[in-house]
């Protein structure tokens, strides 16, 4: 019986888009919180860290709500760039770069802190400026770091439910994203194709994360 | 050359206020000599711009790199400096080259690289990486990259003393070299009676955060509690081997 692959296509793009604007993100971020010396930085290190704790639909919530054309954000989003972002995919990458943020911004960030204050020094005095210094010298000698965030967060992703739910709604061929294709298969007690979702899925994690752990066995080794 | 710095450090026996006033010639070798811990380090990340004193001067060939008064206070990227660290400092990740190169600045000839490698003795060690380069040759990695960005004064951290014995009286030599042909100004931290006599004219000898004596080093170490390995060290017994 031949199934559906579009959910699994679905996420496979969502996890990918995601991951990408989360690099983009993630390390200026990263960055600031690694070295910030200002008061407020535990409340924004908390405020990155807040999709750790806080329940998906929760979440998914707040941003179908601020996203809606009801709200100030989603009426202006779609009066100036046309675009009606819940029930989208684009909602869903808005949705799981905020819910996979802590995953992106945490491992780079404890890389950056645990960097050697001196080499970053060195860079100072060699006349190069922080951004300089960031994208020559502690970019390429915390690769480990900004793999862990960069597999995390991709395998967060997808494996999300309950933003995605939240936001997408599930809709077939635009924001049914394979684990919400197993829970509506499961529904529909068509345990076949949600077996075959599932497997796939597992046998990409499994795969995902063991190329991770011999990367990092590598760059360990060099770094 | 004018210094002058004062701020509050702190050691592992209680805050102490450091406060130093210096005169330096231009291609001048000073030496800043003292325990660890009494401001000798905190003074070059001063003048690199490093660290903020909180009261203070830095005038380095008429050009104002810090003054409190006037509230100048150039980044390091904007002060003329060669820092050489105590543990080398060099960026894992490029080769011997890349770590010269990447001390050029944008639209600079490339060709004064290999010059350089050349003058620290380095040459046909271009594509090693640091991990795999002995003590002394990342020392003189370091110097090269220091020298290469043609800096008004050249700032020298203990560079020696993670060294074994015959590298360090090895790389004295060359310091003392390169300092000839270049006529750099150049301030060495230091610890070693021994190496302060060897590479430099002056030296200010520190004590929690004051100079407590200056003067040429045998004016200097006469007298002290340093006395007698400064005379092993005139009388040209190596004091790392006579211990």
């Amino acid at each position: 019986m031949p199934y559906d692959l579009t959910p699994l296509w679905l996420s496979l793009k969502l996890a990918t888009v995601t991951t990408i604007a989360l690099l983009l993100i993630g390390i200026p971020l990263a960055y600031r919180l690694a070295f910030s010396r200002a008061r407020t930085k535990p409340f924004w290190e908390a405020l990155v860290s807040m999709p750790l704790v806080l329940p998906p639909t929760v979440l998914g919530f707040y941003i179908l709500v601020l996203l809606s054309p009801g709200h100030a954000i989603g009426a202006f989003l779609e009066r100036v760039f046309d675009v009606r972002v819940v029930f989208s995919f684009p909602g869903l990458v808005i949705g799981s770069v905020i819910f996979s943020l802590p995953f992106m911004v945490n491992p780079v960030k404890a890389g950056f802190q645990n960097f050697p204050c001196a080499l970053i020094e060195a860079a100072y005095t060699l006349g190069k400026s922080r951004r300089q210094t960031l994208m020559s010298v502690i970019i390429p000698n915390t690769k480990a770091s900004l793999l862990t965030g960069i597999v995390m967060s991709f395998a967060h992703t997808m494996g999300e439910f309950g933003v995605v739910l939240m936001i997408g709604g599930g809709i077939p061929h635009q924001t049914r994203v394979a684990s919400i294709a197993i829970y509506n298969e499961v529904e529909a007690m068509n345990y076949s194709a949600a077996n075959f979702y599932s497997v796939i899925l597992v046998i990409f994690s499994l795969a995902a994360l063991a190329l991770f752990y011999a990367l990092y066995q590598r760059h360990g080794e060099v770094i | 050359m004018k210094i002058f710095l004062k701020k509050t450090l702190m050691a592992p026996e209680g805050p102490f206020d450091l406060h130093v006033d210096l005169e330096i010639e231009d291609g001048e070798c000073i030496s800043l000599f003292g325990r660890s811990g009494c401001g000798k380090t905190s003074i070059l990340r001063m003048i690199a711009g490093l660290q903020e004193p909180q009261e203070g001067l830095v005038r380095v060939g008429g050009k104002v790199w810090f003054d409190s008064a006037r509230k100048i206070d150039l980044p390091p990227q904007k002060r003329a400096t060669g820092f050489v660290f105590q543990e080398y400092s060099l960026f894992p990740n490029m080769t011997v080259e890349e770590n010269l190169r990447f001390a050029l600045c944008r639209g600079e000839e490339t060709a004064c690289v290999g010059e350089y490698l050349g003058l620290v003795g380095l040459k046909g060690l271009e594509q090693r990486y640091p991990s795999k380069l002995s003590g002394g040759q990342k020392q003189r990695v370091a110097l090269a990259r220091a020298l290469l960005r043609h800096p008004k004064i050249l700032l020298l951290d203990e560079p020696l003393s993670a060294l074994d014995v015959q590298t360090r009286w090895r790389l004295q030599d060359e310091v003392l070299r390169l300092y000839e042909k270049t006529g750099i100004t150049m301030i060495l931290v230091s610890h070693d009676p021994f190496e302060v006599m060897k590479l430099s004219g002056r030296v200010f000898m520190l004590e929690a955060g004051r100079i407590v004596r200056s003067g040429e080093p045998q004016d200097v170490f006469c007298g002290s509690e340093w006395e007698t390995l400064f005379r092993l060290a005139k009388n040209g017994r190596r004091p790392d081997n006579g211990f």
